[in-house]
């Protein structure tokens, strides 16, 4: 085997309460690509994140970041989440949540310097939140705070971003520019997975997809596999999209 | 001040900081209830390390007392995953359950424990410079001092060494997860540093004025500042200000002291809660009002845009189509020309240059919410502020 995965998920079943929602996923992200995970509400994609990053144990099944489990990779991956899962009445600034991204590769007791903070503005300027940093998350919109995320990851420095809906609420400039910064990563050699909604705009942005309904249904490039088939066995209806080329 | 009234004050100011650390991430935490469960639960420890010391003050005991309050955090979040119940039913079970084994084990062996419930709870701080610490027969101070001391330099270099952990792991549980910082370790350190600290000022202050000192100042602190550090800060010397003036009026009222530090610290709460300068009451209702004032004014400045006809803009129209009272309609004209957006001629109302601009910059950012435009408007309106 010749190819490289950036991840691969090995049989794997997730529960919640003995309920299985995820079923016997088998899935090999080859890396550098820039993939979508497409699917209806409640089909387990932000569960098939989670288990990816060890948050959710799995009934059965595995995962491997990069041929190793995640407890010794956890430096590889960034994670965006759908909605933050913070408390945003917390008394600390944007600046301060994207530099708390660098924690990561600090490890324990080592304090953020100068390094990290550069770092962290750097990445609040890709995003174009720079004239922000000072502000309480809370006073953010919730477009901004999914930029904030955004700059977040960026931090970490990763070779694999998991993205749960980052174009979630956010205009359509914000989405143009997201999307642009996740095609210069996936140029320098990254690897994303995002969860996305939007079918139409799946061949524009991905060149990998992977249809998920508690089963995987497909996975493989966006030219081969983006089809009415694959999308009605995903979503149930007679599906068509109307694909432009 | 006799030395005993310095040495009073000392350790009140020692538990009010000891008390507010911890205090400030369980109130982040919105765990304020698990601090009045531990300061419950602990008294079976208490008596069962009593037997074994017979010392108050022993660290034995306060290690035992403390393992009984991670115990009921324990117990607590157990319940709680059975699904069954919510965190609060789950705290209103464990808590007087061990509670109440501790008031059995006390009654049962009341002939030999010189340990009663009511000082367990209310404390006395006006006795705790006559327990002291002697060694070989030299007095190094009253021993609370000494206990509370040391749980604070604890207490002090774990927050120094392992903040960036407390911050990430209360601020957002699965980012510290993934980024390797297990929130279960940092969880359970606090839990067990609150129980310490609850079991080691208790014989002191007594377990009431523990949770009044873990929360009161944290809560404060938290209406005061947007800044972690700085929200610890202000934590800290809201409950140092208390115990002291606590202490002082206890003094010339010949009160209990913990009581009157309680007190004092409800107070403070009080006045931040409608004073403080952008989360109090007072403050938040003035903004919405003059929020309400600036929609008002530049609803009417629309109007004067959109409509070029002189009829519109008659004085008289303000009351009649746009229905506005007396009072409304004049604050509105009163804020309009106080910052130069109209002029009146012969009643006839019309927008200035300034006024004209505002406007626009104004629909422009109603129209595309764009960020950019809501930014400049921000330093010449309050409206659009946060
Ligand atoms: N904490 C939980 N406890 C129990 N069931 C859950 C939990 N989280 C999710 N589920 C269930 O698991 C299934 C998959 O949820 P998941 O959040 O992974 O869906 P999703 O594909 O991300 O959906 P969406 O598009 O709405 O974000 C759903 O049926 C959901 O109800
Ligand atoms: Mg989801």
């Amino acid at each position: 085997m010749e190819k490289k995965y950036a991840i691969t998920v090995d049989d794997l079943t997730v529960a919640y309460n003995y309920k299985p929602v995820l079923w016997d996923i088998d899935l090999a992200i080859p890396e550098g690509v820039l993939m979508a995970i497409v699917g209806p509400n409640g089909a387990g994609k932000s569960t098939l994140i989670k288990s990816i990053l060890g948050i959710i144990k799995p009934i059965a099944g595995s995962v491997k970041i990069f041929g190793k489990p995640y407890k010794k990779q956890h430096q590889e991956v960034a994670y965006v989440p759908q909605k933050g899962s913070v408390d945003w009445d917390f008394p600390t600034t944007a600046l301060d949540v994207v530099m708390m991204g660098t924690y990561g590769s600090l490890g324990w007791i080592k304090r953020p310097g100068q390094k990290e903070k550069k770092a962290a503005l750097e990445a609040l300027e890709k995003v174009g939140m720079l004239s922000f940093k000072s502000r309480q998350i809370s006073q953010l919109s919730g477009g901004q705070q999914q930029r904030i995320f955004l700059a977040r990851a960026l931090v970490q420095n990763a070779s694999i971003y998991l993205m749960d809906e980052p174009f979630q609420g956010v205009d359509a400039t914000t989405e143009k520019a997201i999307i642009n910064i996740l095609k210069e990563l996936r140029k320098a050699g990254k690897t994303l997975i995002v969860v996305h909604h939007d079918l139409q705009t799946v061949p524009e942005y991905f060149d990998w997809v992977t249809f998920l309904n508690v089963k995987k249904i497909a996975t493989g490039p966006v030219k081969d596999i983006f089809n009415d088939g694959n999308l009605t066995k995903t979503y149930g209806i007679n599906y068509k999209v109307s694909v432009q080329e | 001040m006799s030395s005993a009234q310095i040495e009073i004050q000392i350790i009140a100011c020692l538990v009010a900081v000891a008390c507010a650390i911890p205090g400030t991430f369980l109130v982040l935490r919105k765990m304020a209830m698990i601090s009045d469960a531990i300061s419950h639960s602990i008294l079976p420890g208490i008596v069962i390390g009593f037997f074994l010391t017979e010392d108050l003050n022993s660290p034995w005991l306060i290690l035992l007392a403390a393992m009984t309050g991670v115990i009921t955090v324990v117990l607590v979040e157990f319940i709680q995953k059975t699904g069954l119940v919510k965190e609060d039913t789950a705290i209103g079970l464990v808590f007087p359950t061990l509670f109440s084994i501790g008031v059995i084990l006390i009654a049962k062996n009341a002939n030999d424990v010189h340990l009663d419930v009511d000082v367990v709870f209310l404390g006395e701080l006006a006795y705790a410079p006559s327990y002291r610490f002697l060694i070989n027969g030299m007095d190094l101070g009253p021993k609370s001092l000494w206990v509370i001391g040391t749980i604070l330099l604890v207490t002090l270099l774990l927050l120094i060494t392992f903040f960036k952990e407390l911050k990430i792991s209360t601020f957002d549980k699965q980012l510290a997860a993934t980024l390797g910082f297990s929130p279960v370790v940092v969880h359970y350190g606090l839990m067990s540093i609150a129980s310490v600290t609850t079991v080691g000022a208790f014989d002191a202050v007594g377990a009431i004025l523990v949770v009044a000192l873990m929360i009161a100042p944290a809560a404060i602190a938290y209406l005061l500042t947007n800044d972690l550090k700085k929200m610890l800060v202000i934590a800290v010397f809201s409950g140092i200000a208390s115990a002291l003036t606590g202490y002082w009026i206890a003094h010339y009222l010949d009160a209990s002291i913990a009581g009157s530090i309680a007190t004092v610290l409800g107070v403070l709460f009080l006045l931040v809660y409608l004073f403080a300068p952008k989360k109090g009451l007072i403050s938040v209702l003035f903004r919405q009002k003059r929020q309400q004032m600036e929609v008002y004014l530049l609803t009417f400045l629309l109007h004067l845009q959109n409509h070029t006809e002189e009829s519109e803009r008659h004085l008289n129209h303000l009351s009649e189509h746009i229905n506005w009272g007396k009072i409304r309609s004049k604050t509105v004209l009163d804020l309009a020309l106080k910052n130069n957006m109209i002029i009146i001629e012969n009643n006839i109302i019309s927008l200035t240059e300034k006024g004209q601009g505002f406007t626009e910059k104004a629909i422009d950012y109603i129209t595309t919410n764009s960020t950019v435009a809501i930014e400049k408007m921000k330093e010449d309106f309050f409206l659009f502020r946060g």
